[in-house]
């Protein structure tokens, strides 16, 4: 075949590259993505059916009213400190992902160290809001008498509110609130804690000089493309339970 | 460090590595790290494979059980009592364990031999060597996807010996019945551990199908344009594709069923009363599951049909001496089969109560999928149209695929449309057209594929005589058993039922439902012809020589490979590609190997 007239045929889907100019297993992290995106659809979409087939919803500036030391008189300010928490994280592993590609094993160090910070912040911000939902109870008005319910998965107080004895008492809220909202919440939260457990990972096998030795900073990038991804999640997720 | 640099390095890395281990065919392996926990991906594809017949015996025995009580309602076999025990007493089983029985069968044939054991086994096998890799991409990640899969099988196998019985709610698990245990025995804790199962399930083929796309998209060797592809990597990558796409949206239905059993939540339950009692569930939605579960659903009747129509193009070009008739036509097809799959699920609810204009748009959408698999069909029989067709096994089987896929194609025009679905919903009918069109289909692709590739799995060849009666047998019990369950569900026998003799109006089906029983046991008593083939060749058949170590003259990468290869593939070198797969009869030549350059007197396909 020597004497053939060989045509080499060359362009990105030509073989032996990658066309996208990635690494397989970023490209793998991608098609994660994609594919978590799809779980976290399904919820929101499932979540969206559930509550506008309702009659009544819940107003969440009621709902969503207090802060640590301040009960009832500042709605959504706390969901917003925990928003500014996630996305601040985000900045930080930018940062982070940047120091690792020019090689700065110190920048990635303080960088994650910081990125970890803001995880473990945010979910303490979560266990903090959990609690105060699943702890402080409201008077509700059921069947003729009052009595205090905590927003749990089965109970819902924040109804509409009617007077009663003088005062303004919620009734019975759709059952559905506390399902979707602690179901997707918390799934949301199962991801952060993953991120931030992949983020230590990396910040031991930064400070052992793994990445260092092998040349390149990658993992942190594909960890940074997951910590990104949950990030964008909550944005979604705080829009539709907080906003909407 | 630059992209390319870093992408660059750990080709040379990874390369670099399976080129020493191969090079070193004496080193230390031992017989865990060679055939447990192992990373080579043609070891692996074998793990799926006999783990999926494993479990395809299990599931096709099961079906010959409830087909028992189905063909014999009135006589009692003793020896049901010794292995169900009191499921079974005075050997006739319970109606507990006949609902038992046809949810496992459903969701072991559908998830762990059709989806797990044929796109698992050949996409495993398949990729790396038809597109010129050593490996998968991530050969670990593919490692645990298998034991993924072995644990799913281990909970769903523990699941039928828990005392209130494994899960007896259909493979669609719709709620509330499969969310309330009061409900029924089937619905305790076997339900739980099937539900835990399949989340184990779907994290098995989501770490698969990520290192399926990763692979045939990074991987391929100099040369393999994705225009060059084999077929069957085609048709495992849109698989692929798909269950990436849609396994996450079952995981959403699988947890919050979980939530609605265990924590109280009212995601599909609503105004419920049970045994007296009214349930405060309220607010919840069922059709919201069905939503859910069929996104999935429908989907998968894809993941389990896919790699069988690549399979069969492959044979079939293979085995006919011919070039694949239309291969752009088939890549678009593939292409417009997966697109649409996911927007034709609610077709399976017509009668579910949603909104009825929702009904038309899905009818549309399921009757446009005819187009792309007509084109399939065509272009297979346009292949074999004058060919010089070789019968091998595999090729019978493949002609086989073809037949049942167009038999219960055309039953899902007639499905597909809500009007006439309303009337044969949940019917024998319904049985007839999924079975014929993507269950036994799909199994004589799975067939042809093992007939096909067995010598370059095991290095022997299967024997040919048990093959071709083991096909005969098979697909004549195929078309015994199906074939009338279409008058039965026309006449609206409903599916799912223990026993009809309550029923004047389905007497008259006695004689026919006691033949189809007898169908189904002699098919599945023929399946041990293959089961033994398959073993037996495993260790005494017929065994590949270097000289013939492409039997059936293929032009595909794989065949260039030593008789047996090792971890890595290739002892030297990746062979660069050169050509399209399908140089069949081109001039004088019988074949022409992708390897091969291009001639001077010769144009590109």
């Amino acid at each position: 075949m020597e004497t053939a007239v060989v045509q080499t045929k060359k362009g990105i889907w030509s073989g032996g590259r990658s066309p996208f100019n990635v690494s397989y297993g970023k490209l793998m992290m991608w098609y994660f993505l994609l594919s978590d995106s799809f779980t976290f659809g399904a919820f929101l979409i499932s979540y969206g059916m559930i509550r506008f087939s309702s009659n009544y919803w819940v107003d969440h500036n009621h709902v969503f009213s207090s802060f640590p030391g301040i009960e009832g008189n500042a709605p959504l300010a706390f969901v917003s400190l925990m928003t500014f928490i996630l996305i601040f994280s985000s900045v930080t592993m930018v940062l982070a992902v940047h120091e690792g590609k020019k090689m700065n094993k110190k920048g990635v160090q303080k960088w994650l160290f910081f990125t970890i910070l803001g995880g473990l912040a945010f979910l303490s911000c979560q266990a903090i809001e959990w609690t105060h939902l699943l702890t402080s109870t409201h008077p509700v008005l059921v069947d003729g008498h009052l009595e205090y319910w905590n927003t749990t998965t089965s109970h819902n107080p924040w109804g509409p509110r009617v007077m009663y004895e003088g005062g303004l008492v919620g009734t019975p809220g759709p059952v559905a609130f506390g399902g979707y909202f602690f179901g997707i919440t918390g799934f949301h939260g199962f991801h952060v804690s993953v991120g931030v457990l992949l983020l230590i990972i990396t910040l031991i096998n930064t400070s052992n000089n793994v990445f260092q030795n092998r040349g390149h900073y990658e993992m942190v990038e594909k960890i940074g493309l997951y910590w990104h991804f949950v990030d964008l999640v909550w944005v979604f997720v705080f829009l539709v339970f907080y906003l909407i | 460090m630059t992209n390319e640099e870093a992408l660059q390095q750990h080709s040379q890395v990874t390369q670099g590595a399976a080129i020493a281990v191969h090079a070193d065919h004496h080193h230390k392996q031992s017989f865990i790290t060679k055939y447990i926990f192992s990373t080579d991906h043609k070891m692996i594809s074998r793990q799926f494979l006999v783990t999926g017949i494993i479990w395809a015996v299990i599931g096709g025995f099961f079906s010959v059980v409830f087909r028992m009580q189905l063909g014999f309602p009135d006589q009692t076999f003793p020896w049901l009592e010794t292995i169900f025990g009191k499921w079974a007493e005075g050997g006739r089983i319970s109606q507990d364990l006949y609902y038992t029985l046809v949810t496992m069968h459903g969701t072991i044939l559908v998830f762990f031999v059709l989806t797990a054991g044929l796109s698992g086994t050949f996409s495993n096998f398949l990729i790396p060597l038809q597109i010129g890799a050593r490996d998968m991409a991530a050969p670990f990640v593919n490692m645990l996807s298998y034991w993924f899969f072995f644990a799913a099988s281990i909970v769903m196998f523990s699941s039928l010996f828990v005392s209130t019985g494994g899960s007896s709610v259909g493979w669609t698990f719709y709620p509330p019945l499969s969310a309330l245990g009061e409900a029924a025995e089937g619905a305790k804790a076997g339900m739980d551990l099937w539900l835990i199962s399949i989340f184990l399930f779907i994290v098995s083929q989501l770490l698969g199908g990520l290192n399926y796309v990763a692979t045939i998209i990074n991987m391929r060797t100099k040369g393999m344009f994705m225009t060059r592809l084999p077929l069957t990597i085609w048709s495992f990558m849109f698989t692929a594709i798909l269950g990436i796409l849609t396994f996450p949206v079952l995981l959403s239905a699988v947890v919050l069923l979980m939530f609605d059993r265990h924590l109280g939540t009212s995601f599909f339950l609503s105004d419920i009363v049970i045994n007296g009692k009214i349930l405060p569930n309220e607010g919840g939605s069922p059709v919201l599951f069905q939503h859910l579960f069929w996104f999935l659903g429908h989907p998968e009747v894809y993941i389990v049909a896919l790699p069988a129509m690549g399979i069969t193009s492959e044979v079939v070009s293979t085995n006919s001496r011919k070039p694949i008739f239309g291969y752009m036509a088939m890549v678009g097809s593939f292409f417009a089969i997966t697109t649409l799959s996911m927007i034709v699920w609610a077709h399976h609810m017509f009668v579910s109560g949603m909104n009825p204009f929702l009904g038309s748009v899905f009818t549309l959408f399921t009757l446009l999928i005819a187009v792309p698999s007509a084109i399939k069909v065509f272009n297979w029989l346009t292949t074999m149209w004058r060919g010089n067709i070789i019968f091998t096994p595999a090729m019978l089987f493949s002609i086989g695929f073809v037949s049942l896929f167009i038999s219960g194609g055309l039953t899902g025009i007639w499905l597909g449309n809500a009007t006439i679905d309303i009337h044969i919903h949940d019917t024998y009918f319904n049985i007839a057209h999924f079975h014929l069109v993507m269950g036994v289909a799909s199994m004589f692709g799975m067939f042809s594929g093992i007939y096909h590739w067995f010598p370059k799995m095991f290095g022997r060849f299967m024997n040919k005589t048990l093959g071709y009666i083991h096909f005969w047998i098979t697909i004549i019990c195929a078309y015994l058993i199906f074939w009338p369950m279409h008058y039965q569900g026309i006449a609206g026998m409903p599916r799912r039922y223990f026993d009809y003799s309550n029923w004047e109006s389905f007497k008259m089906f006695e004689g026919l439902n006691t033949f189809i029983s007898i169908a189904a046991i002699v098919a599945f008593i023929a399946q041990f012809l293959f089961i033994f083939n398959f073993f037996y060749s495993i260790y005494k058949g017929r065994k590949v020589t270097e000289e013939n170590k492409n039997p059936w003259k293929s032009t595909t990468l794989e065949w260039s490979t030593p008789a047996l290869p090792g971890h890595g593939n290739w002892p030297g070198e990746i062979p660069e590609v050169h050509r399209w797969p399908y140089d069949y009869s081109k001039g004088d030549r019988d074949f022409i190997p992708q390897t091969e350059p291009i001639g001077a007197d010769e144009g590109e396909h």
